[in-house]
């Protein structure tokens, strides 16, 4: 597994760019990722959902998909969209220090 | 007298009712609630449409599937009031328990998608998680002469994840063995990042789409249908054009669920992944495809968390802690087409990985590979279903999924022994 360095630190990511061990992230993880992945700043509303994606991911095992996102983080589809282009599922957990939305193989 | 309540009279719901009705102490009555007066096989419903089964043999009467013992209420439930532990039911009446066990499934909501339902329905758009849905796409099929078929997941969690592939697979088959397959364009349209998403699964079977013609879409999140122009749309903006929708629409629990305020978003029962103990309520049990659980929404999951129910409602029962722990097991048949299937076997904590099942080295199912084997072995399972598992009889799959006969790739295997 790559390791890459994060904010100082050095963070055990997989092949594709998404943590390891989600206990690794922190806020400046999360920022050094997004500008990884081409989002400049993390502004309110990606930590809306930032925030709302690693509760939910706690208690449920997985990381939300993007219906549940967008009905309980205040953030709705379409601005979803606009944070985190080129797929906000994959990108809101991978900024979010998650595992991708996976399917069962 | 004490009761013992099931609600659904599903895999889920008539497998623990048929374990339990010879286990229950004799102070306590067996109850299980279903308005519906047939049992449906579910596995079959890829079948129909492509002629490999007929509709009447994927349903039983209800009545048969329930053993002595088991008093059946043909109602429809209403709400549960978990704070007074009774179910009600239409007409208002109430049905009081001291256990409840809900087994109520997952049920397609094509309504959730703009135009899904609209002029379309049943004539290009089809789903294949009801009988008349398979049934109508089978009559399609017969004077289908090619176009653009488009198989689309519109959002996950789903139940039986691999049936869109299955659907996919089988659709290929059925069109190069009628001899159109060069008349038809095949597009997997799905809102995760490819076909297969779990690294052995994308190694070991990534290539089968590209090698059958038939392409992806990825990262798709359908908002609606245009009806008139018959495309399909995303959030962001995608077209997807077809002459034939095959639609996985939303999955959600049932409404009850909903209206007595049981469920996530989705209405799916928030479930110790464990114990299968409600998390809200001490005395309801959850199982199938009912519950929030990070695992597949699967017949075998069912059958393995009906072991786990019965086990854990007897402990109750005697002033004991729940001692039985459910570990996400799950197996599943895969049909690839051209009379074979592939078989994955996995849990909360390991991937499915290539190797033999249930015996190391004779298996004699292969996993993770394409075999006529498996094939087999999904239409004798028929038969283990309404014979075996249905009933409650013992089956001899371990109840926990086991590494035995499994093979970690060895470049896996040294990546996680360096890590």
């Amino acid at each position: 597994m790559p390791v890459v360095e994060y904010a100082g630190s050095s963070i055990e990511v997989n092949d594709e760019g998404f943590l390891v061990d989600s206990s690794q992230w922190t806020p400046e993880v999360a920022e050094a990722i997004a500008q990884e992945v081409g989002i400049d700043e993390l502004n309110d509303q990606h930590w809306k959902v930032i925030t709302f994606c690693r509760e939910d991911a706690a208690k449920q095992g997985t990381p939300p998909g993007l219906r549940r996102i967008s009905k309980n983080s205040g953030v709705n589809m379409k601005e979803l969209y606009q944070l985190f282009p080129k797929g906000p599922g994959k990108l809101a957990a991978m900024v979010s220090g998650l595992p991708k939305p996976q399917g069962c193989i | 007298m004490k009761n013992l309540v099931i609600l659904g009279a599903g895999t889920a719901g008539t497998t623990v009712a048929n374990m339990l009705r010879k286990k229950l102490p004799s102070d306590w009555a067996l109850k299980i609630i279903d308005p519906d007066t047939e049992h449906l096989f579910q596995p079959d419903l890829i079948f129909v449409p492509f002629e490999m089964q007929t509709p009447e043999k994927t349903i039983r009467p209800r009545k048969g599937t329930l053993g002595k013992g088991i008093e059946w209420i043909q109602r429809q439930v209403q709400q549960v009031d978990a704070d007074n532990n009774q179910v009600i039911l239409d007409g208002d009446d109430k049905v009081s328990y001291d256990l409840l066990v809900i087994a109520t499934g997952s049920h397609i909501r094509p309504e959730e998608t703009p135009g899904l339902l609209g002029d379309e329905w049943q004539k290009s758009i089809f789903d294949f998680y009801t009988l008349e849905g398979s049934v109508a796409m089978r009559d399609a099929l017969k004077t289908f002469e090619g176009g653009r078929v488009v198989v689309n997941t519109v959002e996950m969690p789903i139940k039986c994840p691999v049936a869109p592939l299955e659907i996919t697979f089988l659709a290929e088959s059925f069109f190069t063995e009628k001899g159109i397959r060069d008349n038809v364009e095949l597009i997997y349209v799905t809102p995760l990042d490819g076909a297969f998403t779990k690294p052995i699964a994308a190694k070991a079977l990534g290539g089968i789409l590209d090698d059958r013609g038939i392409k992806v879409e990825a990262e798709y999140n359908a908002s609606e249908v245009d009806v008139d122009r018959k495309v399909l749309l995303s959030y962001d903006e995608r077209e997807v054009p077809f002459d034939m929708l095959i639609t996985i629409p939303t999955h959600m629990g049932a409404q009850f669920i909903e209206d007595s305020g049981l469920g996530d978003d989705l209405a799916f029962i928030p479930t110790d992944r464990h114990s299968l103990i409600a998390n809200n309520h001490d005395n309801i049990f959850v199982l199938g495809d009912a519950t929030d659980l990070p695992t597949s929404k699967a017949g075998s999951v069912a059958h393995f968390q009906a072991e786990v129910v019965v086990d854990n409602v007897l402990h109750l029962i005697k002033g004991e802690s729940p001692k039985a722990v459910f570990d996400g097991h799950a197996n599943c048949f895969i049909e690839s087409g051209y009379g074979r299937a592939m078989l994955i076997d996995f849990n909360y904590e390991q991937e499915p990985l290539p190797g033999v099942y249930p015996l190391p080295t004779v298996g004699p199912f292969p996993l993770l590979k394409e075999s006529k084997f498996n094939h087999w072995g999904k239409l004798m399972f028929r038969h283990v279903y309404w014979h075996a598992l249905l009933p409650g009889h013992p089956i001899p799959v371990p109840n926990q999924m086991s590494m035995v006969g499994k093979k970690r790739p060895p470049q896996l295997a040294a990546d996680a022994e360096t890590a």
